[in-house]
């Protein structure tokens, strides 16, 4: 949805600009055309006239080369991260069937070191969906509510709100979590407060502004004429949202669920502060546990460039790169169902 | 006028290009710049970067801002990271001086001989433990049991009935490796809540009954009851047992430059040992001296009387 925009921003621009620079150069070719001898050069120097004659394709050029640089940008981390993440199977010999199913996460161990991701893999999955679980009712609420029922007001206030909570630093989110919800959870669950729902709980706060606005952006998008066409049979409210709006908001919906999971799952400082980053697997959402990015955030300035520890981390990072592909992949079929 | 506009734009860029290849480029430069002629006669000028373990970190930057106030043309930045980072940085040669919770030797994959070691402080720590556990003091084998997960309640040891709470250092942490080699006698502790910061630490034990976690002396203070600060083996965790080498749970805080230390560096490294800095700052910020110890520790762990 909203990450759709930029691009067809770009080219929209690129098209406008592009048809501007025609009729520019018509009129400077034609201004050119008039015979004045010595004053062609005083009202069209030199350079101005150069400038003109090549604007179609510098424009072109730095249009182009701004897209080729994301695209770079983009193949070059991906390249970056598989061959630092591969480097641990690769030259430390780490067996990458015991790395992604192991359980036992020992890298310092003088004996034996192990290096089992799963539980990381685990944890970050499991905080993922719960908190998707978690934000997607009230998220939808709200986007329902925002474009549906409270129309101008509704506007006028809800669209600060969430800005303002979008805009909440992550580092925020965290602090609240262990000034609140991690006593909340000692005193209710026992235990020392950190854990897994207490992450899911953060993070879901964090993902419910993102996926309210885009939600409500695709219920926005819904014709009009189908709300008509409910009305019309005689359908009420309530029944014209529940029956009407919701299943042709449908994949978009879906797509703005996704988009939230993936914030979700790179999140690293507001987990980190509330999870407890234990590495093994925990046996209930009130057990502390571990994400993928909490260890890398936690373990990497320890680590020295090249140690096997450093290595594994990488190998975590690609973990991530990959599954964050595959929620992109996700979204791009999401999307494409919408369309057709 | 929109083209002129344009025309600006594209300089604008151009520009940006240049400063960020022109920042790029220095920042790897940066450490041959610092090698400036320092005669202690003339005037010290130049740039240091250094950078790593972030519980040195504090010290290094006060004796750095005591250092430029003496030298106003000295530049010295002074960087967190982790003492990973500052052991591979420093041989990479992008810091001019590596600080490090641990020996070179210890540091997998570095090249320790192409490194010298500057002992700069030395840091004592032990177990903090919630006041609810109702203990004060543990025997090592205690202590092991504790952290290994083979006792779960503090009534096995000695203290009143609350579950344990391990709260541990994440791995290759400098603290984590001396407190698992000297209170733990290599022991891997059992899995429990891991965290970064001594501040978060201190927190989460203070507020979780049954909690036991471990830290640096000088976060232990004189009338600050949220925590225990744990005895091993009945003696207390002190700098003068420390000194004496009867307590045995400490780390020198290191500063390593890349070969012998030259010009600028050399300069601050000596500054950082003199007297002004090791009797006022190093004790200022909650470590010891390492001229005062009367024992010493090599890189295997080691103690012997010096």
């Amino acid at each position: 949805m909203s990450h759709l925009i930029p691009l067809t921003a770009v080219y929209r621009l690129s098209d406008k600009w592009g048809v501007m620079m025609n009729t520019r150069k018509a009129m400077a070719d034609s201004a050119a055309n008039v015979p004045a001898g010595p004053s062609l050069l005083r009202e069209k120097g030199i350079i101005k006239r150069f400038t003109d004659r090549y604007s179609e394709s510098r424009g072109k050029a730095i249009i182009y080369s701004s897209a080729f640089l994301m695209i770079i940008a983009v193949v070059a981390i991906t390249l970056f991260l598989t061959l630092q993440g591969l480097r641990s199977f690769v030259i430390d010999h780490l067996n990458i069937w015991n790395f992604l199913t192991g359980t036992e996460w020992y890298p310092d161990r003088a004996s034996n070191p192990q290096f089992g991701a799963f539980p990381f893999i685990f944890g970050s999955v499991a905080v993922t969906l719960l908190a998707a679980l978690l934000a997607t009712p009230i998220a939808i609420g709200t986007a329902i509510f925002m474009a549906e029922l409270a129309n101008k007001w509704g506007q006028r206030i809800m669209q600060p709100v969430i800005e303002i909570l979008v805009g909440i630093p992550s580092v925020v989110y965290g602090l609240i979590g262990l000034s609140v919800f991690v006593p909340l959870m000692r005193a209710h669950f026992g235990g020392s407060g950190f854990n897994l729902l207490a992450g899911a709980l953060v993070v879901g706060i964090m993902i419910l502004p993102t996926v309210a606005s885009i939600a409500a952006d695709s219920i926005r998008a819904v014709p009009d004429k189908l709300r008509e066409a409910s009305y019309a049979i005689g359908g009420t409210k309530w029944q014209t949202i529940w029956k009407v709006v919701i299943p042709a908001a449908g994949s978009s919906l879906m797509t703005a669920i996704v988009l939230g999971m993936s914030r979700a799952f790179g999140e690293a400082l507001a987990v980190q502060m509330v999870i407890g980053n234990a590495r093994n697997l925990p046996h209930s959402i009130f057990d502390p546990s571990a994400t993928l990015t909490t260890i890398i955030t936690l373990s990497m300035g320890n680590t020295t460039t090249g140690s096997v520890l450093n290595d594994a981390l990488w190998s975590l990072g690609l973990i991530l790169l990959a599954i964050s592909y595959i929620f992109i992949l996700i979204i791009r079929y999401l999307s494409r169902k919408r369309v057709v | 006028m929109k083209k002129k506009s344009l025309l600006t734009l594209g300089m604008l860029l151009a520009l940006s290009f240049i400063l960020v290849l022109g920042a790029c480029g220095s920042s790897t430069a940066g450490s041959s710049s610092s090698s400036s002629s320092a005669s202690s006669s003339k005037a010290l000028s130049g740039k240091l970067t250094i950078g790593g373990s972030t519980a040195l970190q504090p010290l290094a930057a006060q004796a750095a801002k005591e250092f430029m106030d003496k030298n106003p043309g000295v530049q010295i930045d002074v960087q967190g990271g982790g003492s990973g980072t500052g052991l591979s940085e420093v041989s990479a040669g992008n810091f001019n001086i590596g600080m490090s919770d641990i020996f070179a030797e210890n540091g997998k994959n570095i090249d320790a001989k192409a490194l010298t070691d500057n002992k700069v402080a030395v840091v004592g720590m032990t177990a903090a433990v919630n006041p609810k556990a109702g203990v004060k003091n543990l025997s090592k084998a205690d202590l092991i049991k504790v952290f290994t997960g083979k006792v779960r309640n503090w009534k096995q040891v000695g203290g009143k009935n609350v579950k344990i709470t391990l709260v541990n250092r994440p791995d290759g942490s400098g603290t984590r490796a001396t407190f698992d080699q000297f209170a733990l006698d290599k022991q891997t502790p059992a899995e429990g809540i891991t965290q970064d910061s001594t501040n978060t630490v201190k927190k989460i034990v203070a507020q979780t009954p049954g909690a036991i976690g471990y830290m640096a002396l000088s976060y232990f203070t004189a009338n600050d009851h949220s925590v225990v600060k744990l005895s091993i083996d009945g003696v207390d965790a002190t700098y003068e047992n420390v000194a004496s080498g009867k307590f045995p749970v400490w780390a020198y805080e290191h500063m390593y430059t890349k070969g012998a230390p030259t010009g600028l560096t050399k300069a601050f490294i000596d500054f950082v040992m003199s007297d002004a800095v090791q009797s006022k700052d190093v004790p200022a910020q909650g470590y010891f001296s390492e001229s005062k110890m009367t024992v010493q520790r090599d890189a295997s762990g080691k103690t012997t009387n010096k």
